[in-house]
């Protein structure tokens, strides 16, 4: 009876220092920021071009130079900083072309203007021209068709004229 | 007088549209024309005056104990100006000769040694710095601004600027010795 309290005593010990001990590996586990992964280092790099390689985006470029970049995005993501900060960090130190979305701004404004207004531009031109293609052809069966008509009676009555002269 | 009456009215694409059209096609030509003309100029040529320019240099590179140093502030001395980058393998090869010979300069206060760090990570540079003893003044080139105004084609590249700021040299590549280098500041100097 006496020994069967005491290893109760000593289960509920046990079991105290567990969660206690889970407690503490938790708190730990807390203070240790989880690293960036791969997918979260990418998805801010498919946003940035390197200079170096140009037209291939940083996530995908396999130069030296890329590798530190994304290397250096992870340490910044594992310092918590915001793809808003990284961005501006990049910018600030590698200048604005370094951006797959050039800023909204100043001469930027073209890129985003011009090729919505020249595909506008085509397709009114091209809606002009197919209305001037299809015009002549639906009116030239109508205008050839009054047109021969009195070709046709003036025909017929020459023929006829001369039908009754022979008579 | 009848056919002008039968004859409909014509609807042309108004005369304001036309002219913005045409006005909007011309400039979009020049600016790619000039996009063209500054690609193929290639980088700036001896005998042009530099534009003055500010860099900031990295902890532990300072000019002077300057955190910057800026150009319109060497007159009177030879500035070798080196574009570099720390994942640039041809840099590697002229790294000592150039620390080498600023060393044999330093102390001569006529010329300045320049280290311009393109494209690179801060962390990966002072690494590189350190593999090669490199202790002249060194620091990034910010925005690339400077590295765009000198319109480098790739790294490692070196200007020679005289004692009045006129770019005298440029070097492709890497140098394949320290003589080579000692040669253009000997050039410089007399």
């Amino acid at each position: 009876m006496w020994m069967k309290k005491q290893l109760r005593i000593i289960a509920y010990v046990l079991t105290l220092l567990l969660v206690l001990a889970g407690l503490w590996v938790g708190s730990a586990k807390a203070q240790t920021p989880t690293p960036p992964t791969d997918d979260q280092v990418n998805a801010i790099a498919r946003q940035l071009y390197c200079p170096v390689c140009e037209n291939t985006p940083l996530d995908v470029c396999p130069t030296e130079a890329c590798r530190q970049w994304r290397e250096l995005i992870r340490q910044q993501l594992s310092e918590g900083w915001t793809d808003a900060q990284i961005k501006q960090y990049f910018v600030a130190n590698y200048g604005a072309r370094v951006l797959a979305e050039p800023p909204r701004s100043g001469l930027n404004w073209l890129i985003y203007i011009l090729p919505p207004a020249f595909i506008l531009l085509g397709v009114y031109i091209l809606y002009r021209a197919l209305r001037t293609w299809i015009k002549p052809s639906t009116a030239a069966p109508a205008s050839s068709e009054s047109d021969a008509k009195p070709l046709e009676d003036e025909y017929v009555a020459k023929f006829e004229e001369e039908l009754r002269k022979r008579n | 007088m009848t056919e002008i009456n039968n004859a409909a009215p014509k609807r042309g694409v108004p005369l304001w549209v036309q002219i913005t059209i045409w006005v909007s096609l011309v400039v979009l030509l020049a600016i790619v024309g000039f996009g063209l003309n500054r690609a193929q100029q290639g980088t700036v040529q001896p005998g042009d005056k530099i534009p003055d320019f500010t860099l900031p240099l990295y902890s532990g590179y300072e000019y002077q104990n300057q955190s910057n140093v800026k150009l319109s502030d060497l007159r009177g001395k030879v500035v070798v100006l080196n574009f570099w980058a720390s994942w640039c393998k041809p840099c590697e090869q002229e790294a000592s000769d150039l620390q080498s010979t600023w060393q044999t300069y330093d102390s001569s206060n006529q010329v300045v040694f320049l280290g311009a760090d393109y494209v690179d990570t801060e962390p990966q540079a002072r690494i590189y710095l350190q593999k090669f003893g490199i202790n002249y003044a060194n620091g990034p080139d910010m925005g690339t601004q400077i590295s765009q105004m000198f319109r480098i084609q790739g790294v490692p590249e070196t200007y020679f600027i005289d004692r009045d700021g006129i770019l005298r040299y440029v070097k492709i590549g890497p140098f394949t010795s320290a003589d080579e280098l000692k040669s253009q500041i000997e050039q410089l100097l007399q």
